[in-house]
């Protein structure tokens, strides 16, 4: 069972304000989600299971080619809900 | 000049173009009329383009200078995940609200280089997360069939717009099943690729390492076409390789058919879908196929599998959405409070629900218990398919579970949803290419609902569910 104060810190975590309405109704789907993935630990009575290290790795490349300096600033910054110059503005954090 | 758009596939078109029948411009008008008078209704696309003629008109150049391709004039739509650069792109979601898009993804670049005709960007689950629509910000679309049952998702307007005439082809993303299960709802062929052979540059990530790009058509050599055009190494994705498709085996032996029998007739499986797969595999046999059981014990565990590291990975992905670099904005007293604000109220409700759902399995004490296990049982899965592919050269089932169900049936209920993956989804668990096909109807409520048949192949066997799936459809 997933409590409700467990909700609460996982969407803090997420960075996502729930309602107390929503974090309830949260609640109970991930009860309902969390019952039927528990299945996974099924398949751990196979033989050899934990030693299965996953084969997916991360490809990594040089960082070469570089752009020239600035070529995209304006189409990216020109995105941002909130800019001062060549900067994006937010609140401070200090 | 009318033009009968329901029987046109890509070659018709490509021929009457080089003829001059008619031109990319007035190919391109039947389009527009048809999209003008149905979409209303259906709900297929987001935003039509206004410079679909301006397209067009290029495209005829290009054919009139002799160096037309095939696809040069082809009416094609876009998954509204998927980037063109200077267009608004928003994986029908709030969050991007006035988003557009700064670069081409690489199959936009490619469909470019061809000649094609974008159309416009249609509907999906909001960020692809789902299998009816029905997350999209912007309303559901309409199944053709029937319209008060869902077209499937998440690429449920692309499935919507080439059933209902609104484009020759379109674009979706896979990841679980977001490509085969609308075209089954819609009576369309869907091809998810070979995980890597079609690049993912542009296209908004969901769960990267399980996300291909493919196609949706009413023909399977419309569907081929299109990925022929697609596909390829990028360097600007990592994880994308040149495949090294093997060539179709229909001869000089037959095919042998697998059929995971004890998934395929498990629990909860609609009656017409087991009647429809059954009769199906009765043509295979006729058609000089030999049609074999085949035991997959650990396929059953893929949707638990899938539903750990989707969320897992979606939440890492969907990180990026933080108000400040662009999209929607809500503002707080600080920044974590407009990073809170903004992300409550810019995702969706089911969105909300997978990252933190993959916050909670990849979190400190979850970590083991889920997201490891669920790494391992991937293997475990992959190896299994591995050695039923050394005794069969395609695997069988039904593309869906039932037949496309009503709008507003299973919205309230999470997993009820998710089981409608329940047989596309381990094709994106194994990296290994799958296609839906149509195989008929299942008739409710007076109403004929399309069925559809799932081949699935060894990475790079595209060939093969090219060839078998033509052949089956031949019947």
């Amino acid at each position: 069972m997933i409590t409700l104060e467990e909700v609460e810190k996982l969407a803090s975590l997420s960075r996502i304000a729930l309602t107390q309405e929503e974090k309830e109704e949260m609640r109970k789907s991930m009860d309902s989600i969390l019952g039927y993935i528990e299945q996974v630990k099924k398949v751990s009575g196979q033989s050899g299971f934990d030693k299965k290290a996953g084969s997916l790795r991360n490809v990594m490349r040089e960082d070469t080619n570089s752009h020239e300096s600035g070529i995209y600033t304006e189409t990216l910054i020109s995105s941002a809900p909130k800019r001062e110059g060549n900067y994006i503005k937010v609140k401070k954090i200090l | 000049m009318k033009i009968d758009l329901n029987t046109l596939t890509i070659r018709k078109v490509h021929d009457a173009l080089i003829k001059g029948e008619y031109s990319a411009v007035d190919l391109a008008r039947s389009y527009l009329s048809e999209i003008e008078m149905k979409n209303k209704d259906l709900n297929a696309y987001l935003e039509v383009y206004d410079d679909v003629l301006e397209q067009a008109i290029s495209a005829d150049k290009r054919i009139k200078n002799g160096n037309a391709t095939l696809l040069t004039g082809i009416p094609v739509a876009v998954k509204d995940n998927i980037l063109i650069k200077g267009r608004r792109a928003g994986s029908a979601s709030k969050i991007l609200e006035g988003y557009t898009a700064s670069y081409d993804a690489t199959v936009i670049s490619k469909l470019k280089d061809a000649g094609v005709v974008f159309l416009g960007r249609t509907n999906m689950d909001e960020f692809a997360m789902g299998g009816s629509t029905e997350n999209s910000a912007f309303g559901t679309s309409k199944n053709p069939h029937d319209i008060s049952r869902v077209p499937g998702g998440s690429s449920g307007g692309s499935a919507v717009a080439v059933a209902s005439n609104m484009a020759l082809v379109a674009l979706g993303s896979d990841t679980g099943g977001s490509i085969r299960q609308p075209a089954s709802f819609c009576g369309l062929v869907g091809l998810k690729p070979t995980y890597g052979s079609v690049s993912r540059h542009g296209l908004m990530a969901m769960a990267s390492s399980l996300d291909v790009i493919g196609s949706i058509a009413k023909t399977v050599e419309d569907a081929q076409i299109i990925f022929d055009c697609i596909k390829g190494r990028d360097p600007m994705d990592s994880t994308s390789i040149d495949l090294e498709t093997k060539p179709s085996t229909l001869s000089p032996k037959p095919l042998v058919v697998g059929v995971p029998r004890a998934f395929t007739e498990s629990e909860g499986i609609d009656k017409s879908v087991i009647e429809n797969f059954k009769s199906s595999l009765e043509i295979l046999k006729k058609q000089g196929f030999e049609v074999v059981d085949v035991s997959l014990p650990t396929i059953e565990y893929s949707l638990a599998v899938y539903y750990i590291i989707m969320p897992a990975e979606a939440s890492t992905n969907l990180s990026r959405f933080d108000a400040v670099k662009y999209g929607f904005h809500k503002a707080g007293k600080n920044l974590l409070e407009d990073y809170e604000l903004s992300r409550g109220e810019g995702f969706g409700k089911e969105v909300r629900r997978r990252i933190i759902l993959g916050t909670h399995v990849l979190s400190s004490g979850y970590y083991d218990a889920y997201y490891n296990k669920a790494v391992s049982a991937r293997e475990i899965i992959i190896e299994d398919f591995a050695k039923v592919f050394k005794s069969v050269d395609v695997i069988a089932t039904p593309t869906t579970p039932s037949p496309a169900f009503k709008i507003g049936e299973k919205s309230d209920n999470p997993l009820a949803m998710y089981l409608a993956d329940i047989f596309t989804v381990s094709a994106n668990i194994a990296s290994i290419p799958a296609i839906s096909v149509p195989s008929g109807f299942a008739e409710v409520e007076g109403k004929k609902l399309p069925l559809g048949l799932q081949f699935i192949a060894p990475s790079g066997g595209e060939e093969t569910l090219f060839a078998l799936s033509k052949n089956f459809l031949k019947k």
